[in-house]
């Protein structure tokens, strides 16, 4: 019997809400934090809407020496990181100095940042150049800085699975509890709402050009029109379950249960999607079937396409309807690198009251899709396991399994 | 007419606390003249940062092993007053 590895901390920033209980709150009522986007001007831009971290006042988390060498997106992290450790009742100097190791997921790293400094390498020259941009914009930059921040020194790592990276974030801290570290900071925050991380995005062809807040970002519904990025994430301490009693940690959200991880083939290659398969193996992994599954948090594309590609998977793998699917990230935007992190605390969160969170902003799902979308209020039901799937562009797959604590 | 610069502790704190920030705990504002970069909190990049900050405010150039030699204030003032530094 391997050991468990369970989930003791979580830490939130999202467009709904800045800490975990304003999220929680505003996810359950179905409040959307997407809006017009007013970290950079994208007038000019044919997407113009995001899902930005509301109240975040740098000053207030992050301590003057690193104000300097840090993105929004570290600093969000850092903040995340911070709740996490709060909410977990750990003093990384009572824990053993390899004790404590850190991995998360990245996209395109800091970008906003590492745009500031382009623009002033050749505006002015390089002189005026930051020397913090050496690593600031590196995608590993949320791990070193969590890990510098807190003197956590066990094994460490970065994911880039883009928009799957989240889960493969946990799976990878999992691996690692396994191994036998006993406490691993993990899951993923990401923000690149700038033109740098506005344009890849466009050239990719998947962003809603609806520019009304309301009805830009609407997953599995018969009108949806692509997604809208959004900025930040979840910060999740996973611990050895042992190590975790033998403490007395205040609370254990869930167990991280069953992982996977799957590659699309190429496009026109000869293999079928791999999305069922992901899911499949993450609830073999968990030593389940799928009718052990409570409830789905959805990868929600919000492109038609990928919507029935997903649908079609569940489907595969549930049946037609079987199971309650949520996709709360219809209020938040895709936070990228941030999405699936978040969308496995908002899981745990799940698990712990009892009630699965409605998807925002969407009225129905296309009945074509034959899935069973919790829409309008958030829904009561006894819940032990969650499945949190996503995908990331390029072919990325990955399904997580918790299940509630015993 | 050219005058010869002179960059104050004054200064250098101020451009110090602007590029790099200030540890906790440490009062900048104190007899910290002699006392090591490393024990105010800064590091070589720190260091590099300020120094840029000189060079562009000051209009001076700075040899790059100043960041390794100047190991502390007034080691590094004494190094920039010394550079011959002029403005119009």
């Amino acid at each position: 019997m391997s050991t468990a590895a369970v989930v003791t901390g979580l830490g939130i920033t999202a467009p709904n809400g800045l800490g975990t209980e304003d999220f929680w709150k505003a996810t359950l009522a179905g409040e959307s934090g997407i809006g017009p986007v007013t970290r950079f001007d994208a007038t000019q831009y044919p997407s113009r809407i995001a899902g930005e971290v509301p109240g975040f006042v740098a000053e207030d988390h992050i301590s003057s020496r690193l104000m300097p060498q840090t993105d929004h997106m570290t600093r969000l992290a850092l903040t995340a990181a911070g709740w996490a450790l709060q909410d977990a009742g750990i003093d990384p100097a009572e824990h053993a100095e390899y004790g404590i190791g850190v991995v998360t997921s990245a996209s395109g790293g800091a970008v906003e940042f590492g745009q500031r400094e382009l623009e002033n390498l050749w505006s002015k020259g390089k002189e005026y150049v930051s020397a913090y941009q050496s690593f600031a914009w590196f995608y590993a930059v949320n791990t070193g800085q969590i890990s510098i921040r807190h003197k956590l020194r066990g094994p460490s790592n970065v994911l880039l699975t883009e928009q799957a990276g989240g889960i493969d974030a946990l799976g990878q801290a999992r691996r690692c509890v396994r191994k036998g570290t006993p406490v691993m900071v993990s899951g993923g925050v990401d923000a690149a709402i700038c033109p740098w991380g506005w344009v890849p995005q466009i050239a990719y062809g998947l962003m809603s050009t609806v520019n009304d807040p309301e009805r830009a970002y609407l997953p599995f519904a018969a009108d949806a029109s692509g997604y809208v990025p959004g900025e930040g994430g979840a910060i999740l301490v996973v611990e050895d379950a042992a190590a975790a009693r033998g403490r007395g940690a205040a609370r254990i959200y869930g167990e991280i249960a069953g992982y996977a991880a799957t590659l699309d083939p190429a496009p026109g290659g000869a293999r079928p999607p791999a999305l069922g398969r992901a899911i499949a193996n993450a609830v073999a992994d968990a030593g389940l079937v799928p009718a052990d599954i409570d409830v789905v948090f959805a990868d929600a594309s919000g492109v038609p396409a990928l919507d029935r590609a997903e649908a079609a998977a569940l489907a595969e793998v549930f049946g037609p309807g079987a199971v309650p699917v949520t996709a709360p990230k219809a209020g938040t935007g895709r936070l990228l690198a941030g999405g699936a992190a978040l969308d496995t605390a908002t899981a745990l969160l799940s698990l712990r009251d009892g009630v699965i969170p409605p998807t925002a902003q969407v009225a129905a799902a296309d009945p074509e899709h034959r899935i069973d979308l919790v829409t309008g209020d958030a829904r009561e039901a006894p819940l032990r396991n969650a499945l949190v799937v996503a995908r990331g562009h390029g072919g990325f797959n990955a399904a997580l399994v918790v299940r509630r604590a015993a | 007419m050219t005058t010869q610069i002179t960059v104050t502790l004054a200064d250098l704190t101020r451009m110090l606390r602007e590029s790099a920030g200030e540890e906790e705990g440490v009062d900048l504002d104190g007899d910290v003249l002699n006392t090591t970069f490393i024990d105010l909190g800064y590091d070589s990049l720190a260091l590099l940062q300020v120094i840029g900050l000189i060079q562009r405010e000051y209009g001076i150039t700075i040899p790059d092993d100043a960041v390794a030699d100047a190991e502390t204030p007034g080691a590094l003032l004494a190094l920039v007053n010394a550079s011959g530094a002029t403005t119009d």
